[in-house]
């Protein structure tokens, strides 16, 4: 794994992508509900195919976060970057566009649709086939057709799961459940991936897999991952850096090595000593 | 047998629907041409064919977007209307009766289009319960829009008012909206053969829509709104494309069933002909286009079936409603459904095993 380079600052970046623009920036990004604040001077950098962590307690704000950067709310102050371009004022179908893709925490599948149907929908906007030949099923539908189709189960392969193509997505199992999520938000081809709380519910095992898993996407993709985790063991393992978050700031950044020996993280989780 | 194993849902479902239209066709046209059908069934025949293009194409907003429209009948409405007005324009340019339709439905559906349109804008950005009240009002205003509309035509070209027949100053021209009194004097062109085409022609929309990156798009809206926008699909934008759709065929079968009257008043396309188009899409099952094909058929007829218990007719025709609903819905339908499924399976199975 990448050493990581302590950037005092605003930044925790992996070496090898230092000299490139980074994926994601955010420059004190703020949002206030009514009289409350749930996020305020959120100022990260992600590299591009860096693997970074977000945790923090319960109630942090970690996924207003997220919300924040594919702009399902937009944020009271701040800005944001996604590929050196600016976020301001654009729909969340658009910032999708733009290359960033998630998945949520309480996992949202099309799930009436057919596991290679979900995928098929992540490729809508690389998929050429205007509505005429929607209607029509002609001019060049079949190809179209043909090429979402195997690019979808390209994907599905990716993650063992070709052979539940024509499954129904909403019936199976939680942790595969999960995958086909990862699956679909691939598919929009995107520069970085954001990931809500994916091994929430699951297994040690499956948890071990999902770690593989996230390493695979950024060494096949070439693309940065960013997760929500509330499992520790899976965070210090795969994160290459990690930003902990307390009440809508920041309260730490850095390498795993250096979040675990923060006294700051540990008060944060586990209370000042006095207080026990 | 293999390779029926291999065809997907979709293509059932196609050959579900098509095959039961024309079935119907090839058993109903022969009748009908040897005078063996009743004179009230016949000419219940394009009045079918054009609910069962509502239908469907409701099904389109109901069943595949999700959203709740009762205004439907508006775009049959304005699809009536502009077909008539189109029909009479026309009438001398375009003397085969056919071609006549052709045009008159064609612009009766642009029409209806283009309603769609301007309702669609600013209604789609609303949900659930909001939609159905604009959509709703929407209806009850074309209604009664064109209930004070008089339209005339005469060698100068169309007449257009809203203050009396009079007022529209034509030269031995022919008054083709009369205000309350609807449309008059439209010359009758609908035929079973025409209606049969248009239903085929909206499967064919709708049937290809739904098995296309728009139709999953569409449907993806309706599952998780959230989900599709964050893959990036422009929700709005594909709201509207099905919306429009629906609409461009109900204008289309309600130029169609004008044409089949020699007068049609406005308040023919009221609340209740919406809801009724509601009832045989949710009876049919909501985006089950068979389902939905059958129980326009029956339940249009129902009423018609029912003529001989003339006073109590209506009260039999909701009871009947209740029953079905309430059947098609139990668990225990279900399960008995699936029982009968899985033993034909078994059977099947069965049957290859021995041989």
């Amino acid at each position: 794994m990448a050493k990581m380079v302590p950037v005092p600052s605003n930044a925790i970046i992996p070496e090898r992508d230092l000299n490139k623009t980074p994926i994601l920036e955010t420059h004190h990004l703020g949002i206030d509900f009514g009289g409350l604040t749930a996020v305020d001077e959120f100022s990260l950098t992600v590299g591009r195919t860096e693997i970074a962590g977000l945790i923090g307690p319960n109630g942090a704000g970690k996924t207003t976060v997220f919300n924040l950067l594919t702009n399902v709310y937009h944020p009271t102050r701040g800005a944001i970057m996604l590929d050196g371009k600016s976020t301001a004022r654009k729909t969340t179908a658009q910032v999708s566009r733009m290359g960033i893709a998630r998945t949520f925490q309480n996992i949202r599948l099309f799930s009436d649709m057919s596991v290679v149907d979900n995928v098929k929908v992540g490729l809508h906007n690389s998929i050429h086939q205007s509505l005429f030949s929607s209607v029509t099923h002609l001019f060049g539908y079949r190809k179209s057709e043909k090429q979402s189709r195997d690019e979808a189960l390209e994907l599905l392969d990716f993650f063992n799961m070709a052979d539940l193509a024509e499954h129904q997505a909403g019936s199976l199992p939680y942790g595969e459940q999960r995958r086909l999520e990862i699956a679909r938000a691939l598919a929009t081809h995107p520069g970085i991936i954001l990931l809500d709380e994916p091994a929430a519910g699951m297994n040690p095992s499956e948890t071990s897999e999902l770690m593989e898993n996230i390493r695979r996407i950024r060494d096949n993709f070439h693309i940065a991952v960013m997760l929500i985790e509330h499992d520790m063991n899976l965070v210090m393992n795969v994160c290459e850096g990690i930003c902990v978050l307390d009440h809508g700031k920041i309260i730490a950044k850095g390498s795993p090595e250096e979040i675990k020996a923060n006294p700051a993280v540990i008060e944060a989780y586990l209370g000042k000593k006095t207080e026990a | 047998m293999n390779k029926i194993k291999h065809l997907n849902k979709f293509t059932l479902t196609n050959i579900k629907s098509y095959g039961l239209i024309i079935i119907a066709f090839a058993i109903l046209f022969p009748l009908q041409s040897a005078g063996m059908i009743s004179n009230s069934i016949s000419g219940q025949l394009v009045p079918i064919c054009t609910y069962i293009v509502m239908a469907i194409s409701l099904t389109l907003t109901v069943g595949f977007l999700g959203e709740l429209s009762l205004g439907h009948a508006g775009f049959m409405s304005v699809g009536a209307f502009t077909g008539v007005i189109a029909a009479a324009c026309f009438k001398n340019l375009i003397p085969q009766p056919g071609l006549l339709l052709l045009t008159s439905i064609i612009i009766g559906g642009i029409f209806a289009g283009i309603a769609g349109l301007v309702i669609g804008i600013p209604v789609l950005r609303l949900r659930g319960d909001y939609l159905a009240i604009v959509t709703l009002a929407f209806g009850e205003i074309i209604k009664n829009i064109i209930n004070c509309l008089y339209v005339g035509v005469d060698v100068h070209g169309l007449h257009v008012n809203m203050l009396s027949a009079d007022a529209l100053a034509m030269e031995n021209g022919q008054l083709i909206l009369n205000g309350p009194q609807g449309a008059v004097g439209i010359t009758k062109l609908a035929t079973l053969g025409a209606g049969v085409l248009l239903i085929l022609f909206s499967l064919f929309i709708v049937l290809n829509l739904v098995n296309s990156k728009a139709g999953r798009a569409v449907t993806a809206i309706r599952d998780n709104r959230i989900a599709a926008e964050s893959v990036g699909i422009g929700i709005t934008r594909y709201k509207l494309t099905a919306f429009i759709i629906s609409a461009v065929l109900a204008g289309m079968a309600g130029a169609m069933y004008a044409m089949n009257f020699s007068t049609i008043a406005a308040k023919k396309f009221d609340f209740n002909t919406s809801i009724l188009i509601l009832v045989f899409v949710v009876l049919g099952g909501m985006n089950n286009i068979p389902g939905t094909i059958v129980a326009t058929a029956l339940l249009y007829m129902l009423p018609e079936l029912l003529r001989g218990v003339a006073d109590y007719r209506m009260l039999i025709y909701a009871v009947i409603l209740i029953i079905v609903m309430l059947v098609t819905n139990s668990e225990k339908a279900k399960q008995l459904h699936e029982l009968a499924v899985y033993k034909i399976k078994n059977r099947k199975t069965k049957e290859r095993g021995e041989k």
